[in-house]
């Protein structure tokens, strides 16, 4: 186990610089100083500014639409609505199913109408007011669980993906049975970057955008089609990109600023306000689940029912898969020996639903978690006592059949988190209470609560997928050179990435190229906490056949068989058998490092990285799915004002496992961030929706933790090394995201009584 | 509103900048990333809400977005690309840049920065609190820097960066404590 809860000055950046180390970001002293290009940052000669219009309403056909006015004013260069678009109408991650722009309805609030180029951003502003729209408003379809059966609004039907998993037997009770229904709001992914872009022409037809993505490779497809060009037309660059969490994995802006580009054969930027942001990405889906465990007893899960119905919005994004997430982590990190599971994904005139981290295991964790309380409460059990009783080990089965070959420290995530100590109680400043400085509340009425959660995921993608990467290293003159597409998208790739080729081949100094589909195949996307394993993995094996090439090299030069020279994990090359003929030739023994060894000749190799394969599930929801699972346990302890309903959120302990800890600081602050993130669902994050209008799409009105929010985060990484990923490393960055809100609520349960079933809590759910 | 083209002059990290062809309207937040191409403030809200363009006109920390540019003409501003470390003035070219402040180290050092997109605004405020309070106790910075959103980090790193800066400047013995 590693404490990450040492002082900081211990946990600062090291200069090591090797797996394990903690050097500073590559990227950091730049970030810094402002002078990191973010792709709101970027600008070129000649440059319009791009500006998008958008469909005011939920549902309508949309008639006649006279762009003229807009082109009349002076400064605007172009307008492009969906007669301009050359290639295919439509685009999507898994289905294609979402316009380029609306041609006869718009189906979502925020829904692209057209699009303008000007000279500058008020001049694009003025330009889409003189747009004219006409509208026919229709009634918008809003409820998710109804939609299977509403008339369906959009060609491909309402019912994006039902799946259901039917484990053991079904029909078996137990001798407790606890029933609940529970509600999950939409959360923004809220990263503050803007969705920005920069689109320049190549004057052959051909056109480069550095943009903010996830995951340049399958951009530039989606794009290219779109666009009807050859992909190679099509090359996209990596911008600097501010935050992702799952809301850069759809095309947004991408298509739009290539047509306008290329339509006024200049160079054109888009970057959304903060209100086009809400509207211009996918959200978490919102979820109703309802749920009934049966167990003996004693505490032993008999079976788990649940139904899960996730609004997916107007088109489908990526939401068949987190649907299938939805249903495969519907009963938790638990022995459920027999199960039923019915997980819908349907759509609805609310605004599109995907990727946010955590990734279908959010919403049921809060679910399945809020169960194992009352079971708990039924049984009288301790809370704590009765998930590890359940609590799911390597060689467990889970309900779709698929048997853990991989570690899964769920009993030592859960006592690490009960270990840690409890906070003080909340001292005399206002900002240690309920409410903050602008409210008091009354310190003999506040309330404090403990309460605890468990929760997992799969890492990398599942369902067959085969989500590789490429990577390519070259060694010379003692730097090494990685190339790979991976979206840097806050994460820390770029420092894992070095740490891994100083450690292979013995180097101090490593260069990461930047991320573009002209230099490297795909790197897959920066999502399902992927990177670190997948291109970690493509990084490692290309720097291994650098290092073998080198091995090879110097035992030529030296005139001994390459056999006679081992290469360690440490980056070095050593003689096997040291003092013995040959193998040193005749200079002795040798224990260089592969860099040293290199020396000025160049060593170039390129690796792509694969997981092994995985199957979709079947008509039962049998199969073996996934790659591997990452556990968490999260206590939280909160005071509650109870006469005002407001929760500050004091102190939240991990035990997370982790595989092995490449890099402790920005290990722990995945944690804290993914922490904040499950906190801020749990008391305030959410996009209200009236009838399919979003109501608050603002930071006025969206609320994220500030740093007067954000608990006190302790601490522990179980290190258990998983089969199969580079180091042993899992990826860290959406566990502390699934389970943290659960406890959170749990722990507001426990200080008020109220039996909260719906996140975000609101004050007026506890008074 | 684009009624003409304005023709003023800011001075920003001590240099006096020519503002010309703006539009009158445009922000501090503008000019500066898009005229005068200083893009270290951020463009994260527009609306004053997150902090992520947080500069220094005067001396006070203020939301470039919400400053009209040519009102802020004859104040003395500072943003990001112009904080020096203890010692050297504002604007200073040889130094601008090249060597970081002890707040910019410690962000670095301590994993204050992820993506990034909030950092410079996060420094820049930083910076503002450690000046007025030089020993800012814990809920102090919480509450300091709650104008600054950051999406990545939860804060932890950026708090253990401030409380990094401050253990260095109380211990530094050739410099009192909060001098820069």
């Amino acid at each position: 186990m590693t404490d990450l809860q040492a002082p900081p000055s211990r946990r600062g950046g090291s200069a090591g610089g090797h797996v394990g180390d903690s050097p500073i970001r590559p990227d950091g002293v730049p970030k810094v100083q402002g002078r990191f290009a973010f792709a709101s940052d970027l600008q070129a000669d000649g440059m319009l500014w791009g500006r998008t219009l958008r469909s005011p309403h939920p549902h309508a056909r949309v008639g006649a639409l006279d762009v003229g006015p807009a082109l009349a004013i002076p400064g605007v260069s172009c307008v492009v609505t969906a007669d301009d678009v050359p290639g295919a109408a439509t685009y999507g991650l898994i289905a294609s199913d979402q316009p380029v722009f609306a041609r006869d309805v718009v189906r979502f609030v925020g829904e692209p109408v057209a699009a303008v180029a000007a000279d500058h951003p008020d001049t694009a502003r003025r330009a889409l007011d003189a747009i004219a729209v006409r509208y026919e408003v229709l009634p918008p379809l809003v409820d998710a669980a109804a939609a299977a059966d509403a008339p369906s609004i959009h060609p491909d039907g309402n019912v994006i993906r039902r799946i259901v998993i039917d484990h053991g037997d079904t029909t078996a009770t137990g001798d407790v049975v606890v029933e609940g229904s529970y509600e999950v709001g939409m959360q923004d992914q809220a990263f503050l970057g803007p969705e920005s872009g920069l689109a320049v022409p190549d004057g052959e037809g051909g056109v480069d955008l550095w943009v903010a993505t996830q995951w340049l490779h399958e951009d530039r497809d989606q794009v290219a089609a779109c666009l009807g060009l050859a992909p190679d037309a099509v090359r996209l660059h990596l911008g600097g990109v501010g935050g992702a969490f799952g809301g850069r994995e759809d095309v947004s802006m991408q298509v739009h600023a290539c047509l306008l580009a290329l339509a006024a054969g200049r160079p054109v930027k888009m970057s959304y306000l903060r209100d086009e942001s809400f509207l211009g990405h996918v959200h978490r889906h919102p979820a109703r689940l309802h749920y009934r465990h049966h167990a003996t007893k004693a505490g032993d899960l008999v079976k788990v029912e649940a139904e899960v119905v996730l609004d997916g919005g107007a088109y489908a994004s990526s939401s068949a898969a987190v649907i299938a997430n939805a249903a495969r982590f519907a009963c938790g990190p638990y022995r459920v020996p027999n199960a039923r599971i019915e997980a819908v994904a349907a759509r609805t005139n609310n605004p599109p639903c995907g990727a946010m981290r955590g990734f279908g295991a959010v919403q049921v964790c809060f679910a399945h978690e809020s169960q194992m309380d009352r079971l708990a409460a039924r049984l009288r059990l301790d809370p704590v006592e009765l998930r590890l009783r359940n609590a799911l080990g390597t060689g467990d089965v889970l309900p779709t059949g698929q048997r853990i070959t991989g570690t899964a420290p769920v009993a030592e995530c859960i006592r690490a988190a009960a270990a840690h100590p409890l906070p003080p109680p909340a001292g005399p400043q206002l900002l240690e209470r309920p409410g903050g400085t602008g409210r008091t509340d009354d310190p003999a009425r506040t309330r404090r609560g403990v309460g605890f959660a468990v929760g997992f995921k799969n890492l990398l993608y599942s369902e067959g997928f085969d989500d590789t990467s490429e990577a390519r290293v070259r060694l010379a003159g003692g730097v090494a050179t990685v190339t790979c597409a991976v979206a840097e998208v806050g994460q820390g790739f770029v420092t894992v990435a070095g740490q891994i080729a100083r450690t292979a081949l013995g180097c101090d100094a490593v260069v990461i190229e930047p991320a573009t589909t002209v230099t490297a195949g795909s790197a897959g996307s920066s999502s399902a906490s992927r990177q670190t394993w997948m291109s970690g993995g493509a990084v490692l094996q290309a720097c291994r056949l650098v290092a073998d090439q080198v091995r090879a090299d110097l035992a030529r030069r030296l005139g001994v068989a390459p056999e006679s020279l081992a290469l360690g994990d440490d980056g070095r090359i050593r003689s096997l058998s040291a003092g013995r003929g040959g193998d040193g030739g005749a200079q002795g023994p040798v224990d260089v490092t592969v860099a040293e060894a290199a020396g000025d000749r160049v060593f170039t190799a390129s690796a792509v990285h694969r997981h092994r394969p995985t199957v979709p599930l079947d008509d039962h929801g049998q199969g073996d799915a996934d790659v591997s699972y990452a556990f968490a346990a999260h206590r939280a302890v909160v005071d509650v004002d109870p006469d005002l309903g407001l929760v500050r959120v004091v102190q939240v302990a991990t035990g997370q496992d982790v595989g092995k800890v490449l890099h402790p600081v920005q290990v722990i602050g995945q944690i804290e961030g993914g922490i904040a993130q499950g906190v801020g669902l749990a008391v305030m994050e959410e996009i209200v929706l009236d009838r399919g209008l979003v109501r608050n799409p603002s930071f006025t009105d969206y609320l994220v933790p500030t740093a007067a929010d954000a608990p006190e985060v302790l601490a522990t990484c179980i290190e258990q090394p998983e089969p199969g990923a580079p180091f042993g490393a899992k990826g860290v960055g959406e566990p502390p995201t699934i389970s943290s809100t659960p406890a959170v609520v749990a722990a507001i349960r426990d200080a008020t009584g109220v039996d909260v079933t719906r996140v975000p809590v609101r004050p007026w759910d506890l008074v | 509103m684009n009624g003409g083209a304005g023709v003023y002059e800011l001075v920003v990290n001590g240099v006096a900048r020519a503002v010309e062809g703006a539009h009158p309207g445009d922000s501090l937040l503008h000019v500066l990333r898009d005229r005068l191409g200083l893009p270290g403030a951020k463009n994260a809200c527009e609306q004053g809400e997150c902090g992520s363009c947080s500069v220094l006109v005067d001396g006070a920390l203020v939301c470039a977005c919400l400053e009209l540019a040519e009102a802020a003409a004859g104040c003395a501003i500072t943003t990001v690309e112009g904080l020096t470390p203890a010692g050297s003035e504002p604007g200073d070219a040889a130094l601008a840049g090249d060597v970081l402040t002890d707040v910019q180290q410690a962000m670095v050092e301590a994993g204050g920065v992820q993506c990034g997109f909030c950092t410079p605004g996060v420094v820049v405020a930083v910076h503002d609190l450690l000046a007025r309070v030089p020993d800012p106790a814990p809920h102090e910075v919480r509450e300091a820097l709650a104008g600054n959103l950051c999406r990545c980090t939860g804060y932890g790193r950026i708090l253990a960066a401030v409380e990094q800066v401050v253990t260095v400047r109380s211990s530094a013995t050739m410099t009192p404590p909060g001098a820069r």
